[in-house]
């Protein structure tokens, strides 16, 4: 890590964006006291993580990255576990842990051994033991990593619910979407460094133009098409090399007169698509390069 | 403090029960051991030197309980251990859970589980005709030896799995632990060890342990052997939980 330097209103979802290997991770373990940082500070629900690392355990959910549950323990038993182990009193321990359970729709899997969950219950059920002494701050590391897409959507509309009731999210995720949906704030991290920091749409805005991406019917003309639209606005490097994308200068008054000169010098555009601005575009605008899993797809709205 | 260890505790309890993997040897390989011995050795009762006993079962149940609460400390270092690969551990570490109450939840299983080696072990001898010769008080005081002497090898256990974190390096020192014990007593009387075996044997905690089970079993009870046995236990649990609880703050320090 290098100079990370951030600050995450009480009740807000952060999203921590970035690449594998950027650094997520890391900053999170030292942020839930896994990790001892070897310098700087670092404050959470106002306590210093290196200094008073028990207040700060007291008082943050943690889901870490690999879901580390007791494949031999069922549901319920290792909800209740985690409960003893926050110090909630033993006669609410199994009233709380059902509730949760409940929560996250596991009820009819609660007496089955954890081995036999799939990734999707078990992120679920990672959840409820972070949630289970009600923290203030809850640590999400990449929680919808390999997820299927319902899976996803309803983990999404748990950090929702979360920050509704007033919980502090702290989120890291490598995908785009999932940070332009949930986070309220953004903090876009590459090799360590912060680079971009505030709300999805405000970095978004920095980013300014959209751009239009064409596919040319002959990929051979891609050289010469080129040169022909550079005068509209800056040529992107091209997200998958075989079509062209061209920052607007003017938005969407500019493609009219792009296809005009395409097809006086003999070009046929196959597909063309204009593109408001993405975390992407901010990502490569800061760090000249694409974020891994930019392309990834997105859950499709209709499965909720 | 005593509510996540007692937590902890039942959970290293049932997990032990449901892997069948980590509980079956700690009674097949001793048992099997205990029949091979007993059924081919049993004439070295006649050596001159060996102490007089009803029969050889009598004399080698001792070691049999000796090498499965062994055993046991492996096992205990080997759950520790799957628990840190698995990222169980680190859940433990970002909770509120007293640092104490890991190992503790650990042992205090552990002693459970041995006070269970104990009474498989009695009870196999006594179905093959080997009482305890000295009654009551002799099977009180060797489920008291059992139970202090699986303690501490299980905080042994649990001390290499802080230090190795993996499981394979703590199921590493599975022929280790036998060696341990054919340099003691457990097996054979020491006076009839050949050097340097009776030299280590005299030294070695085992040999004591194994000579305090042995004693109300084979012999009857007898203060001094006992006593002996029990201190051996105590000391092997005190260090073994002193340097595990060390080995847990050292780990904690690197993280």
């Amino acid at each position: 890590m290098d100079g990370i330097d951030l600050e995450v209103a009480q009740g807000q979802v952060f999203g921590f964006l970035g690449p594998n290997g950027a650094g997520k991770t890391t900053t999170v373990r030292m942020l839930v006291t896994l990790l001892r940082p070897t310098g700087g500070h670092a404050r959470v629900a106002g306590f210093d993580v290196a200094q008073q690392p028990a207040a700060v355990r007291r008082r943050i959910g943690v889901a870490l990255q690999d879901a580390a549950l007791d494949p031999l323990m069922t549901g319920s038993e290792l909800v209740e576990l985690q409960a003893t182990l926050h110090g909630i009193a033993p006669r609410a321990v199994r009233a709380r842990g059902a509730e949760l359970i409940e929560r996250v729709g596991l009820s009819q899997a609660a007496d089955r051994r954890v081995g036999t969950y799939s990734g999707g219950m078990r992120r679920r059920l990672d959840l409820a033991m972070a949630l289970i002494h009600e923290p203030e701050v809850l640590f999400l590391d990449e929680p919808t990593t390999g997820l299927d897409p319902t899976s996803r959507l309803m983990l999404w509309d748990e950090v929702r619910r979360l920050r509704d009731e007033g919980t502090t999210v702290f989120l890291t995720t490598q995908y785009l979407e999932e940070a332009d949906q949930l986070a309220d704030r953004l903090g876009i991290i590459a090799a360590g460094r912060i680079v971009a920091r505030g709300t999805p749409a405000s970095l978004k805005a920095e980013v300014g133009r959209p751009h239009l991406d064409l596919v040319l019917a002959d990929s051979s003309d891609l050289p010469r098409a080129r040169d022909v639209v550079a005068s509209f606005g800056d040529h992107r490097p091209a997200t998958d090399g075989c079509h062209l994308s061209i920052g607007l200068e003017h938005g969407a008054a500019d493609i009219a007169p792009i296809l005009r000169a395409l097809d006086d010098a003999g070009f046929a555009v196959a597909e063309l698509e204009l593109k408001q601005p993405t975390l992407d575009d901010v990502f490569l605008a800061k760090t000249g390069e694409h974020l891994e899993g930019a392309a990834q797809p997105a859950p499709e709205p209709e499965l909720v | 403090m005593r509510a996540a260890s007692v937590a902890l505790a039942r959970r290293a309890l049932r997990n032990f029960l449901r892997r069948p993997q980590l509980l079956a040897p700690l009674v097949l390989f001793p048992t099997l051991l205990l029949v091979v011995n007993v059924g081919g050795l049993e004439r070295t009762t006649t050596l001159p030197g060996f102490p007089r006993v009803d029969g050889f079962l009598d004399f080698q149940l001792a070691a049999a309980m000796t090498q499965s609460l062994l055993l046991g400390g492996v096992s205990t270092g080997i759950a520790m251990a799957l628990d840190i690969e698995g990222g169980f551990f680190d859940r433990l570490v970002a909770s509120p859970t007293p640092r104490l109450a890991i190992v503790l939840g650990r042992v205090l299983a552990a002693s459970v589980i041995a006070a269970l080696q104990i009474i498989y072990f009695l009870v196999l001898g006594a179905i093959f005709g080997a009482s305890v010769k000295g009654g009551v008080v002799g099977v009180l005081c060797v489920l008291a030896i059992g139970i202090v002497a699986g303690t501490g090898f299980s905080a042994l256990g649990v001390m290499i799995a802080l230090r190795a974190r993996n499981a394979s390096t703590v199921q590493g020192i599975f022929p280790l632990v036998l060696v341990v014990l054919f340099v003691s007593s457990a097996f054979f009387p020491a006076n009839l060890l050949s050097s340097p075996a009776d030299v280590v044997a005299a030294y070695n905690p085992l040999s004591y342990i194994a000579d305090g089970l042995r004693q109300p079993i084979a012999f009857g009870n007898a203060l001094a052997p006992m006593l002996e046995g029990l201190a051996a236990a105590a000391g092997v649990a005190i260090a073994a939980t002193s340097l595990s609880v060390l080995a847990l703050r050292g780990r904690l320090r690197q993280t």
